[in-house]
């Protein structure tokens, strides 16, 4: 009994003085804890044969994937609650697995318990020194969103043209804008800005379906990609006439901003008759 | 005699920061040996407001040369030998965007110097610096926005770029000294203010990479130091 005991003991303390050192690396959501030796396993069945054994994106089928699957190393990551340039949350990565992407080959993995998905961030923490040497910033505050009116949605479509969205994403909002055609990623992977008008009931964006996932993509910027972080140049009222726009492009999507504005006549209402895609902006500059 | 002795206190006060800094100079010429690849044409047509501000084309900036095969734009800084320096420059180096380009097309800087970015354009532009060793953020800057204040903590030659504007391409040189210069349009440079001892002299091009040199300073003297750097055909 004494023997099994310590034979116990012993195998405890060595299990520590084995997996603490070399995977210091956890992650935490809620009251789970997330440990990198357990998310190692799971990564080899489950995530190798894209984002590859070191975690660099070039995993076997990585050649056949467009956009690119994540690379690990670099540590930039598309959905964030943090600011640009900041490393994601615990809590960003375990959703952005659960949530998996749309448009992409990254399924969202719903099929792994809570505990599989935590023990994932972990290890994939662990592809970076980042992770030792810096702290995510704290997230982006999202204010509580005022109602959806046309006034709102109107709001909205002005500053869609005074922050030129359509640059990239185009008048209507169907990723076809002048710019559109030339982005590339951080990689040099040519990318298209998002579609808005695709899909259909079940249009979804990247980050997650919530109004608050759809404002917090502006005002973080999508990492890694062309899309920036409007943080420093749109006020928060500002900025959720501008998600209330953006939802009303989503044209086949059943939405309460679909619904305002079909009941306002369908139609944006507009200060004056422009042609704002051919428009020379100059001059405008101070106005709304 | 006290008149004296004051003279001689007000000249040491004064002379001592010189000392401080040294009054050593390395100072040269970059030139590039071979023929460089043509620089494309830029067409800024989906541009208005930038593409009226240019009357000649304006091409790319990624080998720029001057008379007697000068190089410009060559990031020419002491990269060994040189005292530590704990503390950025108080003061801010600006980046400017105007006509759609980036003015200047190469920025140097100190580790956590900080860094102004101003649009002076009538149009939006995104700032997104492709770091790999700093941080990669992405900033948008609609037109009347005050300038965007960051800094890179880490030495790095960080590429620029607007994505909406494709165009546009710059670099972020991020030192670890102050003692570095850029290499005008007759590719001249000079590094002043350096205390007698031996250097490595670094020279940057964006698209030709690195060379290194060593000097020894002894004392006020000027130092000749040229770089020529093997032009890209293509």
């Amino acid at each position: 009994m004494i023997a099994v005991s310590k034979c116990l003991l012993l195998s405890f303390g060595l299990a520590i003085s084995v997996t603490v050192p070399s995977f210091a690396q956890q992650a935490h959501v809620g009251n789970l804890t997330g440990h990198a030796a357990v998310g190692k396993k799971l990564y080899r069945r489950f995530c190798v044969g894209c984002h590859g054994p070191l975690g660099d994106g070039n995993g076997e089928n990585a050649q056949w994937i467009d956009p690119k699957p994540r690379d690990f190393t670099a540590a930039t990551f598309k959905c964030r609650s943090t600011p640009t340039g900041s490393l994601p949350t615990d809590q960003d990565l375990y959703n952005s697995i659960g949530r998996g992407f749309t448009n992409s080959n990254m399924p969202h993995w719903d099929a792994l318990t809570d505990q599989n998905r935590i023990d994932l961030v972990a290890f994939i923490k662990s592809f970076s020194p980042r992770w030792t040497t810096e702290k995510p910033s704290d997230p982006i505050t999202v204010p509580p969103e005022p109602a959806i009116t046309i006034e709102s949605i109107t709001h909205g479509a002005e500053l869609f043209q005074k922050m030129e969205c359509w640059k990239c994403h185009g008048q209507q909002g169907r990723g076809d804008g002048p710019s559109a055609s030339t982005l590339t990623d951080s990689k040099d992977n040519p990318i298209r800005p998002y579609n808005f008008a695709a899909g259909a009931d079940d249009s979804r964006f990247k980050c997650g379906v919530t109004n608050q996932d759809v404002y917090k993509i502006f005002i973080t910027g999508v990492d890694g990609t062309p899309m920036p972080s409007f943080a420093d140049v749109i006020q928060p009222n500002d900025a959720w006439d501008l998600v209330h726009f953006l939802r009303t492009l989503q044209t086949n999507r059943h939405s309460k901003e679909n619904d305002v504005l079909k009941a306002a006549g369908g139609k944006i209402p507009t200060k004056a008759p422009d042609a704002p895609a051919n428009s020379d902006n100059k001059g405008s500059g101070g106005g709304n | 005699m006290r008149t004296k002795q004051l003279f001689l206190v007000v000249f040491a006060i004064m002379v001592s920061p010189a000392l401080l800094l040294g009054a050593g100079t390395v100072s040269g010429k970059v030139t590039y040996t071979g023929t460089p690849a043509k620089q494309k044409t830029i067409d800024m047509s989906k541009e208005p407001s930038c593409a009226k501000q240019h009357t000649t084309p304006i091409t790319t900036e990624t080998v720029v040369t001057g008379a007697n095969n000068a190089l410009e734009n060559v990031v020419v800084y002491i990269s060994a030998g040189a005292p530590d320096e704990p503390n950025a420059p108080a003061q801010a180096v600006t980046f400017t965007q105007k006509g759609c380009q980036y003015i200047p097309h190469v920025l140097a800087m100190h580790t956590g110097q900080e860094l102004k970015v101003v649009n002076d354009d009538q149009t939006s532009h995104n700032i997104h610096p492709l770091a790999k060793i700093n941080r990669e953020w992405n900033k948008s800057q609609p037109p009347g926005t005050p300038p965007l204040s960051e800094k890179f903590d880490k030495e790095e030659f960080v590429p620029v770029k607007c994505n909406v504007h494709p165009w546009m391409h710059g670099y972020f040189a991020v030192l670890k000294t102050t003692h570095y210069a850029i290499s005008s349009d007759n590719g001249g440079f000079t590094l002043p203010n350096l205390p007698a001892g031996k250097y490595t002299i670094t020279a940057w091009q964006e698209d030709y990479g690195t060379q290194t040199q060593d000097v020894t300073i002894s004392g006020n003297e000027t130092k000749t130091v040229d770089f020529t750097f093997k032009a890209k055909p293509y």
